[in-house]
């Protein structure tokens, strides 16, 4: 049906943030789900009970790796609907305001700028500048406003910079004792331990693609008794918090990913790290091209570097014709990339934020992948120079 | 030859980048997101943007989309608005090929390793005498953009393709319709793309710049109506003056935007004619040029007869044999030759005493 190359066998897959490949253990264990074992879980007969069981016990799994109550685990349809979920249902419950930092992925910053909400800036790595959240909330303290909810990512996903979400918790309930405090994980889950970051938070998002599990699943965890008001009204599934026929297979099928993504996490992080190591020395070899944020701030799989004098539009056009796969900012619906939010919260120049560009790592990651990565992205960017240089000279 | 097609979404484009296909060229479809704003359709929707990249789907080509909107707010939006605030009537349209698909879409396609950049304008690229390349009218006379493309040189023509220019807009659509393109039958594209229809170019205006009202005046000075807005008003225009109807038929002749009182003045058809104009910022395709030509005034006017002399650098003075009505200032003037084939250059209309 498609013309397209094959990807798989061609590329040099670099876009591991925007999704990455199922484990194969994981389509196994949905195919079931969806094949014979189709049953609704939500039915009373012995087929759908059946189904409820692998419902139940995936959540186990996933309680488990996360270091929460299985109740606590709502499954939805995805890391964008977890997002909403935690920010919107939480305002919506109880009044308020909604408080996130200047860098947060557009599916928490979009619905806190919809309520009104408040920004918090950013450090130069990217991290939330914790003097300012607590200036930011004592101020709405004394002018007598309600923190509904604090969200503050685990990991960016443009950039790679971890936050310290025990620190931003301390601040968070001795400055808005009342907010509940949410984080968004999307990008922490394959190299954060989520056990880790739970105890500190109320609310925590995950989607599953991004560990290697199903497209169209997301997790939200709700914890410490809080109750953020349903997005989905309707048969009352995941106790009334997400109504909407259950997803067996995508409960299955992120369970699986989840415990292997646990399991391996530290191998994989430690090899991941040298992969990534090796690509950013090679790169900011080349002159003019720097990290954005030094790597010692994020995690293994983002390498994200600014190349000077270059649009990143154009060097992605020249990896895509030699098949490596990257990207620079978030598309907009056009396709089109969007100027970078989080660059511009970073106080990057234009000149500098215009070659930006985003090279993400996985768990299919290997060495040759680096080497043909830094061989052309080395290439192209001398032939854009060329270029440039010539047509300037002609001018 | 590799080829950078700008496609919008519509049908003269999807077929100009059918057409490159079928030819053997290497051809990759390039939509430009110009406009963040509110649009109908233009060349800046999310649904020309899936239109482009369904048809290139089609085709068998590779389609990307480039973000050159801060481009296009300098260089085509910003422009519009002051022009409006000075009393002028901008061409956007023209300032868009000017400085978005014939500069910077043919240089992001020249640093990309592209041989040219084509587009689905109705003009052909033809050539002198003397091998030199020169920017003709399209096949289609009802159709024909070359007015628009008036800024493109030669040297810029040698990197430039306009597969459809030979074609009728009839033939156009009867190629899409037997590749079974879905912009077979979509409409031409009205009006100007970053102003959607629904709010109107006022509302846009008056979102930017503050509208102030003006008296609307006869040539003595007396009052006899009113406009709310005086950045709308072009000159020429006889509609919505505040006038009272019954009379002989007025046209606005001056148009006074200065700070301390905007006024509209008007007059009778006889008090828009001139016998010269003034014209600043010519490029030429070619040579600078003085002699005898034809001068078109806007993208469907007809071409009248003149006389070019030079008046210092890009500028120049057009004699009309007879009289002819003034351009508003701001509009683009092209210069044709005598046959009225090709393009000689243009530039914009200078504001000429009342």
């Amino acid at each position: 049906m498609s013309s397209l190359k094959d990807v798989e066998t061609l590329s040099t897959y670099l876009d591991h943030a925007a999704t990455t490949s199922m484990h194969p253990e994981v389509l196994d264990a949905m195919r079931p789900w969806q094949e014979t074992l189709f049953a609704n879980p939500s039915g009373s007969h012995r087929a759908a009970r059946a189904a409820r069981k692998a419902v139940d016990e995936a959540r186990e799994v996933i309680a488990a790796e996360l270091g929460v109550q299985a109740g606590d685990v709502v499954f939805t349809g995805g890391g964008t609907e977890s997002d909403n979920y935690a920010i919107s249902g939480s305002v919506r419950a109880r009044g308020g305001t909604a408080v996130c930092s200047a860098v947060e992925h557009h599916a928490v910053l979009d619905p806190v700028e919809h309520h009104a909400g408040r920004t918090v800036a950013v450090t130069a790595d990217a991290r939330i500048d914790v003097d300012d959240l607590r200036c930011v909330l004592d101020s709405m303290t004394s002018a007598g406003q309600e923190v509904a909810v604090v969200s503050v990512m685990a990991v960016n996903n443009e950039v790679g910079s971890c936050n310290d979400i025990a620190e931003v918790a301390s601040v968070v309930r001795a400055h808005a004792p009342n907010a509940w405090l949410h984080t968004d994980a999307v990008q922490a889950a394959c190299w954060v331990d989520l056990s880790e970051l739970t105890p500190h938070v109320d609310l925590l998002s995950l989607s599953a693609h991004k560990f290697g599990g199903p497209k169209g699943v997301g997790i939200t965890v709700v914890s410490n008794g809080v109750t953020p008001e349903p997005l989905m009204r309707g048969g009352g599934q995941e106790r009334g918090r997400r109504s909407g026929t259950i997803d067996v297979a995508g409960a299955v099928g992120t369970a699986t990913a989840l415990h292997i993504t646990g399991s391996q996490r530290a191998t994989a992080s430690q090899r991941v790290t040298s992969l990534r190591d090796e690509l950013l020395d090679a790169l900011t070899a080349i002159d003019g091209v720097t990290e954005t944020v030094p790597r010692s701030r994020t995690v293994p799989g983002i390498a994200h570097i600014c190349v000077n004098d270059l649009d990143s539009e154009a060097l992605l056009f020249m990896l895509d014709e030699a098949d490596v796969y990257a990207s620079a900012a978030s598309a907009c619906a056009s396709g089109a990339m969007e100027s970078s939010h989080v660059l511009s919260a970073l106080g990057l120049s234009d000149d500098v934020r215009r070659g930006a560009l985003r090279l993400s790592l996985g768990h299919t990651s290997s060495s040759a992948d680096i080497d043909r990565a830094i061989s052309v992205i080395t290439n192209s960017i001398g032939q854009l120079r060329e270029r440039k240089a010539a047509r300037k000279q002609r001018a | 030859m590799r080829v950078m097609i700008g496609m919008s979404g519509g049908v003269d484009s999807s077929v100009a980048a059918a057409l490159l296909h079928e030819q053997g060229h290497d051809v990759v479809g390039v939509t430009m997101r110009l406009w963040g704003g509110e649009s109908d359709t233009g060349c800046c929707s999310v649904s020309d943007v899936d239109d482009a990249r369904r048809v290139a789907q089609q085709i068998g080509i590779e389609h990307v989309v480039f973000n050159f909107s801060e481009e296009f707010d300098e260089h085509v939006v910003q422009p519009y608005v002051d022009a409006h605030q000075s009393g002028i009537t901008p061409n956007p349209c023209i300032e868009c090929n000017r400085h978005l698909k014939f500069d910077r879409l043919a240089e992001r396609a020249d640093e990309l390793g592209f041989d040219a950049v084509a587009t689905g304008h109705h003009a052909r690229i033809g050539s002198h005498a003397n091998g030199r390349l020169r920017l003709e009218r399209g096949a289609d006379l009802a159709k024909d953009q070359s007015y628009v493309l008036h800024m493109v040189t030669a040297a810029g023509l040698e990197h430039t393709s306009f597969p459809i220019g030979h074609m009728t807009k009839d033939e156009v659509r009867s190629h899409a319709a037997r590749l079974g393109l879905r912009t077979a039958g979509k409409p031409d594209s009205q009006d100007v793309c970053f102003i959607s229809r629904a709010d109107g170019r006022e509302h846009f205006l008056g979102n930017r710049i503050p509208l102030r009202s003006a008296r609307v005046v006869d040539r003595s000075g007396s009052q006899i109506g009113e406009v709310p807005s005086v950045e709308m008003v072009t000159l020429g225009q006889r509609r919505g003056l505040g006038v009272p109807g019954g009379g002989p038929v007025r046209y606005v002749i001056g148009v006074d935007v200065s700070d301390d009182e905007p006024t509209v003045v008007i007059g009778d058809a006889d008090d828009l004619l001139v016998s010269s104009q003034k014209v600043h910022s010519m490029t030429w395709v070619d040579e600078p040029f003085e002699g005898d030509a034809l001068a078109q005034t806007s993208a469907h006017g007809e071409p009248r007869p003149c006389r070019v002399t030079s008046t210092g650098d890009r500028e120049l003075q057009i004699d009309w044999g007879l009289r002819s009505t003034r351009i508003a200032p701001g509009q683009s003037v092209v210069l044709y030759d005598p046959t009225n084939t090709w393009v000689i250059g243009g530039g914009i209309a200078e504001r000429s005493p009342l």
